[in-house]
C-alpha cells in the first residue's frame, strides 16, 4: 500500500491522522479510496471527479501534473503528499477570522 | 549556474572588515563578497514573524540597503514570534521599531521605510526602486500573489517563505531562470473551503526557522554561491523535524510567467483571492454568512439570559484549546469545524450527526452563538441554517468573548 501524507490543514477531516495507507494502482484510485474512507475530505480535494486546481499532489518529489496526473501509476513503496497552499502565521486560510 | 544579480561593489573601511571578519575569512565570501553584500539592495515585504529574523540577520550580514514595507503597529500579541520588536515599542510603527533595532545592530546600513500596505497601485513603484531581491514575509494570499506577479513583471527574484502552525515552506521564485509561485499554486483555495480557526496559530519559533532560511537564500543569490532554491521547494515539519525537498517546475501555460513580462497586469488580488489582504482593507468577502440576515445580541443580553435562566442555549463554537484560555460559564461547547462537518455530513445523507455533534443544539430553542470575535459564530449560524435550523431563532453574539472580557468580566484574559 502506498502512503499519503496529509497536511495539517486537512487533518481535521482525517481524525487527526497525518499518514494514511491507501490501496490503488493509480494516484486517482488511491485518492478516491482516501476520500471514501474519509468522506469529509472529498470536497477539499475534488470538484466532482476532478482534482481541484489548488491541490498539489506529489509522488516523492515529483508533481503528478508533470507525470500522468491522476492516471499516474503508483507502487506500494511510493509516498504521496498533498502539498497545501499556506499563507502565513496569524491568518491560516482566511484572514477574517483571526484578525 | 547562477549569474550574479548585480555587479556593483562597495568599499569597506577597516572597521567594517573587522565587523565582518567571520565572513571575509571564508573563501566563498571573502572581501569581494562582503563588498558585494554592501552594494546590495534587498526589499522585505512585512516586518512580522518572517520579517523579524530576516531584517535582523540581513542587517547583521551587512546588506547595504534594506527596504521594509509595512503599515502596521506593534501589538503585544506579536511578541510571541516577532522578535525584532519589544515591549518598549508596543503601539509604535513596526517600521520604526524594526529600523531602530536594525540600525542599533548595524549603523553602517541604510534602511528604507515604506509605511504603506503593498497594493497593485504602488507595487511597481516600490519594487522598481532598485531592489536586487524581494523577500516575501507576508501573511496572506492576496499579498503573496501580488508580490509574485510584480516580481515576475520586473524580473526580480522572490525569496518565498510561508508558515502555518508547525509547517513551513521555502523556495526561490525567479521567473528569469525558473518557475514562479503561480506555476506551483495557480490559484488560492477559496476562503471558507478549509476552516481556518481550527488550524490557526503558529509556533513562535517557526517563522524564525523559515525566515533565517530565506535570509540564507538571499545571501546565496547575492553572492552567486551554492545551489539556490530555484525550481525546488523545501517543506519543513517542526513536529516531525523533517525536511523534504520537492521539485517545482515551470508551467509553460502559467498565466503570469508564461507570457511576456510587459503583458503582466497587476490585478485586484483581494477579488482574485476572495479575501482581504490587510486590516485596513475595505474588501469584504462574499462569505456565506454575509449573505444571510443574521440577527445579533450583545454580551449583556447573553449575561441576562444566563442569569435569568431564560429558555436560551448559549453555544461557544471556539476550539477546545481556546476554552482553556477563557469560557463563559453555562455555555454549550461545540467547535465550529464540528458544526461544519455535521452540516456536510447531513447534506451528504448521513443523519448520524444529529445524534452526535448536533444533539446539544436544539431546534426549538433560541440560540445565542459566540466565538472569539464574532466571525466563526456567524459562519456557524449560516451552517445551521442550511440544515433546518430557524434563522429567526439564532443570534450572533456581537464581539464574541472579547466583548465579554471588555464589558462584563475585566479579569478575563484576552487573546
Amino acid at each position: 500500500m502506498a502512503s499519503i501524507r496529509i497536511p495539517t490543514p486537512l487533518r481535521a477531516y482525517t481524525g487527526g491522522a497525518s499518514n494514511i495507507d491507501v490501496v490503488g494502482e493509480t494516484v486517482g484510485e488511491a485518492l478516491m479510496n482516501l476520500v471514501e474512507a474519509h468522506p469529509d475530505l472529498r470536497v477539499h480535494l475534488f470538484n466532482d471527479d476532478e482534482l481541484r486546481s489548488f491541490v498539489n499532489i506529489f509522488i516523492d518529489d515529483e508533481d503528478i501534473r508533470f507525470m500522468q496526473g491522476l492516471d499516474t501509476e503508483i507502487a506500494a513503496s511510493d509516498s504521496l503528499r498533498i502539498i497545501p497552499s499556506i499563507a502565513g502565521g496569524t491568518v491560516g486560510w482566511s484572514l477574517m477570522e483571526w484578525k | 549556474m547562477m549569474t550574479r544579480l548585480h555587479s556593483r561593489i562597495a568599499d569597506l573601511n577597516n572597521e567594517e572588515v573587522k565587523r565582518y571578519s567571520r565572513h571575509v575569512i571564508m573563501p566563498e565570501v571573502g572581501i569581494e563578497g562582503q563588498r558585494r553584500l554592501k552594494a546590495s539592495n534587498v526589499l522585505l515585504i512585512g516586518t512580522g514573524g518572517l520579517g523579524s529574523p530576516l531584517a535582523l540577520y540581513l542587517a547583521a550580514a551587512g546588506i547595504g540597503r534594506i527596504g521594509l514595507v509595512d503599515y502596521d503597529v506593534v501589538d503585544f500579541t506579536n511578541l510571541q514570534r516577532q522578535v525584532i520588536h519589544g515591549v518598549s515599542t508596543v503601539g509604535a510603527s513596526k517600521l520604526d521599531s524594526a529600523a531602530d533595532r536594525m540600525l542599533d545592530l548595524n549603523p553602517d546600513i541604510d534602511v528604507v521605510k515604506y509605511n504603506e500596505p503593498l497594493t497593485s497601485e504602488n507595487a511597481e513603484r516600490i519594487f522598481g526602486e532598485d531592489w536586487d531581491i524581494v523577500i516575501d514575509g507576508t501573511d496572506n494570499f492576496p499579498t503573496r500573489y501580488l508580490v509574485n506577479d510584480a516580481c515576475v513583471k520586473l524580473g526580480i527574484p522572490n525569496v518565498y517563505g510561508s508558515i502555518f502552525r508547525f509547517e513551513g515552506q521555502l523556495s526561490v521564485f525567479y521567473a528569469e531562470s525558473g518557475p514562479c509561485y503561480r506555476c506551483m499554486f495557480p490559484e488560492p483555495p477559496p476562503p471558507g473551503l478549509v476552516p481556518s480557526c481550527a488550524e490557526g496559530g503558529v509556533l513562535g519559533i517557526l517563522p524564525g526557522t523559515i525566515g533565517t532560511m530565506q535570509a540564507t537564500e538571499a545571501i546565496k543569490l547575492l553572492l552567486g554561491i551554492g545551489e539556490p532554491m530555484i525550481g525546488r521547494m523545501m517543506l519543513y515539519d517542526a513536529l516531525e523535524m523533517s525536511f523534504q525537498t520537492i521539485k517545482v517546475r515551470k508551467d509553460p501555460a502559467c498565466p503570469v510567467c508564461g507570457i511576456d513580462k510587459a503583458d503582466v497586469v497587476l490585478i485586484d488580488y483581494e477579488q482574485f483571492c476572495g479575501m482581504p489582504a490587510h486590516d485596513h482593507s475595505e474588501f469584504s468577502s462574499a462569505d456565506e454568512s454575509e449573505e444571510l440576515d443574521i440577527k445579533t445580541v450583545s454580551v449583556h443580553d447573553v449575561k441576562s439570559a444566563l442569569e435569568n435562566g431564560d429558555d436560551v442555549v448559549v453555544i461557544d463554537v471556539r476550539d477546545p484549546h481556546e476554552w482553556d484560555i477563557s469560557v463563559i460559564d453555562g455555555t454549550v461547547k461545540i467547535p465550529k469545524p464540528d458544526i461544519q462537518l455535521a452540516k456536510n455530513g447531513i447534506q451528504g445523507g448521513r443523519r448520524l450527526w444529529e445524534e452526535t455533534v448536533l444533539k446539544d443544539i436544539p431546534k426549538d430553542k433560541t440560540l445565542y452563538v459566540h466565538c472569539r470575535s464574532g466571525v466563526r459564530s456567524a459562519d456557524s449560524i449560516a451552517y445551521l441554517s442550511e440544515i433546518g435550523y430557524d434563522l429567526d431563532k439564532m443570534f450572533n453574539v456581537e464581539g464574541g468573548i472579547l466583548a465579554w472580557a471588555d464589558e462584563i468580566d475585566p479579569d478575563m484574559p484576552k487573546y
